[in-house]
């Protein structure tokens, strides 16, 4: 075998010939580069990962973030409090009540503001539903991804349901703005109660579909099974959390580790996985689902009457000098805001520590050596939001 | 025949029932496109197409194709232009000749009867990846190639299995010529005695029609939409068309070789082409049906599926087959 020196062009690519030593009889190949997105069906959205592929597996990988940056961070230097309430819940578009709720926590704890029992609790059953809200369009995307048509209808019929009776409430669909610095905007409408505790019962039944078409199917599994492991140690360099950590069997869940409104007087599971593969996240996100009904169930027994703001709050808020990190347990993962404030009106620095942003950083660790059908279902279980990574 | 009693002329005739095919293969697959939007609509919670022609969208396929038919043609630029502009072609041709051997009804509700029938439909069958393949290498565009590739490699895992089903059906009816295989069903249908042979054609016709669960050539998820990527107005309406219009043909090979062709049951007064419509109809649903279930598999679970279990199956009913016709 006596290496030889050819030249190849790649089909359609003028001007990209290259000199290539190969062994006699072997085939002159080398390796093509290919985008996924920016505009690609399943990026959701503007994600652009680099792949080089030999054959259709991939060897390298490379996330190309950046081109949803809005500078949300910079921006909160110039809003005063109520109105980063406003801006945070965009970073996010799928967890906006969740996001406000961590930028109203901060403040709170900053200013040391007592909020009311009744808001504490409202704020965990919207919080909830807003989290099984963003669940169900994962669930209803990866199916589309993994090629079952049907799933996404469904979820998203769910969705709508669940968006009616938010809207009920905040009269927002996907940008709610609901919570204030002190609690919330106002309470609850009436019969809404009912109508959520109604609305468990269907979400809940109805589960079983997505349960046989996707959890139970088997294409679905061999398609997802052992496909994209990721060992818990890695994901914990990553400062990978949320569902996707979960998946890995870490039990980390802000709310059990660092319980915040009222989550440490209701009872709920954490979800583990064992392989941290695309079948466990999945899995995972699916029993989070149940969880959080289960959590919303427990508030509607035991939510309090009463205010749900001060009675006495300030006509402008200036949280003191001095800095907090407030974390919550996002639908998608760990949502922290770093919160440094001199005394004004506006904060002086509000870092954002974003969950879809270090679960994209894993992708270079787990696309290598993985084909391109995998790679969707791999990119479709990290579950990030585009707006989330580059905020 | 029932033609030769109106015409003299075996000309005339030909040209009759060429025009009767060529119209048939337009309108099959509208029929059955618009059966996909409803059924899957309805399957998956939604309305599906309710304006064009007023009554439930009956004419958006229409409607879709005057749209076709408007939009402008591009051939990208580094795209090979006679070998882009070629290729809908040879994928559309050679369902049009499947059309031409499906015996619909008897006496005469034929294109042509073959001596060779069926070893033409598997031979012209296969002639439709050329022009994938072709589509992909002239569009010059990475995700085309990559959907090109893999309609070449599902090829090697389906056309034995079918090859091999086919082949039972051939000794059991003791015929290559689809009218003599329906006529062999005049006493049961071949899907009692084959019903291995049935499944693995029915598999093997979806892997060769890329329909889900074996769309990976198209996976529009994966590879934006494979090799018909650049391809926009009537050409990319040729792929849809021969997409939909291979459904039909190979229904209505399955039907013929399976399902007892023209052949009813119970009720005698029903017309042969009825039945033979009506069994293509099920078929078609449900192929429609797995589209709304099954999520993609990969290619090389196609590849291990295939050379695993069905090819072995296939042979091992070949064999059974063999066995039966020497005994009885």
């Amino acid at each position: 075998m006596t290496p030889e020196s050819r030249t190849i062009t790649l089909p359609g690519e003028p001007g990209s010939a290259v000199a290539v030593t190969v062994a006699e009889g072997d085939l002159a190949t080398r390796e093509m580069t290919l985008n996924i997105g920016p505009q690609h069906p399943s990026t959701h959205g503007v994600l652009r990962v680099v792949i080089t592929l030999d054959g259709e597996r991939i060897h390298t990988a490379e996330p190309v973030i950046g081109y949803m940056h809005r500078g949300f961070e910079k921006l909160a230097e110039a809003r005063d409090y109520r109105q980063i309430i406003a801006l945070v819940n965009r970073h996010d578009w799928l967890s906006a009540f969740c996001n406000e709720l961590g930028v109203a926590i901060a403040v709170e704890r900053l200013m040391g503001l007592e909020v009311p029992e009744r808001a504490q609790w409202i704020r965990m059953l919207l919080a909830e539903w807003n989290r099984v809200l963003n669940h169900l369009v994962f669930i209803g995307s990866y199916g589309l991804e993994l090629g079952a048509i049907t799933p996404v209808f469904y979820a998203f019929r769910e969705r709508e349901d669940i968006q009616e009776i938010l809207e009920a409430a905040t009269g927002g669909r996907l940008h709610f703005t609901f919570n204030r610095i002190g609690g919330l905007k106002d309470d609850l409408p009436k019969g809404f109660l009912r109508r959520s505790a109604e609305l468990v019962r269907k979400v809940r039944n109805r589960l079983a579909d997505y349960e046989g078409l996707l959890l139970g199917n088997q294409i679905f599994r061999k398609r997802t099974v052992g496909v994209g492991a990721l060992p818990g140690n890695v994901a914990k360099d990553f400062g990978v959390s949320g569902p996707i950590l979960q998946a890995c069997g870490v039990a980390e869940d802000s709310r059990k580790t660092e319980p915040y409104l009222r989550y440490d007087q209701v009872e709920f599971d954490v979800p583990v996985g064992k392989n941290g593969d695309s079948f466990d996240r999945f899995w995972v996100l699916f029993r989070r689902m149940e969880e959080s009904l289960r959590i919303i169930e427990q508030v509607h027994d035991r939510i309090p009457s009463g205010p749900v703001m001060p009675p006495k709050m300030p006509k402008t808020i200036k949280a003191p000098e001095g800095w907090i990190y407030q974390r919550t347990e996002n639908p998608l993962g760990e949502c922290g805001y770093y919160l440094v404030s001199r005394g004004d009106k506006t904060p002086w620095r509000l870092k954002m520590r974003t969950a879809s942003f270090s679960n994209v950083s894993m992708i270079p660790y787990l696309l290598p050596g993985i084909l391109v059908p995998d790679m969707i279902a791999v990119l479709g279980s990290v579950f990030f939001v585009v707006g989330d990574v580059d905020r | 025949m029932i033609l030769d009693r109106y015409f003299e002329n075996a000309w005339a005739i030909l040209g009759l029932k060429l025009g009767a095919i060529l119209v048939l293969f337009l309108v099959a697959p509208i029929v059955v496109g618009y059966a996909e939007h409803k059924v899957l609509a309805h399957m998956q919670a939604r309305l599906g197409p309710m304006e064009a022609g007023r009554f439930h969208g009956w004419a958006q396929l229409v409607a879709d194709g005057v749209k076709f038919i408007q939009k402008e043609d591009i051939v990208p630029r580094a795209a090979d232009r006679f070998v882009f502009t070629i290729a809908p072609v040879l994928v559309v041709v050679p369902v049009i000749m499947i059309f031409l051997v499906i015996p619909f009804g008897p006496g005469g509700w034929w294109g042509e009867n073959m001596d060779l029938g069926l070893f033409y439909v598997m031979a012209i069958s296969t002639v439709g990846v050329i022009g994938v393949l072709a589509a992909g290498w002239a569009s010059a565009n990475k995700f085309s190639l990559i959907g090109a590739l893999r309609a070449a490699a599902q090829l090697i895992a389906y056309e034995l299995p079918l090859v091999l089903a086919a082949a039972a059906v051939a000794m059991q009816a003791g015929s290559l010529s689809l009218v003599g295989i329906v006529e062999a069903q005049d006493h049961y249908w071949f899907v009692l005695p084959q019903i291995a042979g049935f499944a693995l054609f029915v598999l093997a016709s979806l892997a060769e029609l890329s329909r889900p669960p074996f769309d990976m050539p198209v996976a529009d998820s994966e590879i934006i939409f494979g090799h018909m990527t650049e391809y926009t107005g009537i050409k990319m309406a040729m792929f849809l068309l021969a997409e939909y219009a291979g459904v039909v043909a190979l229904s209505g090979v399955a039907t013929v070789m399976y399902l007892g062709g023209w052949h009813g049951f119970l009720v005698g007064w029903i017309p042969g082409p009825v039945w033979t419509f009506a069994k293509i109809g099920a078929l078609a649903f449900f192929i429609i049906w797995l589209r709304a279930t099954y999520p993609r598999m990969r290619e090389d679970q196609l590849q291990k599926m295939a050379w695993k279990y069905m090819i072995p199956v296939a042979l091992a009913n070949i064999l059974l087959t063999g066995v039966f016709k020497v005994v009885f």
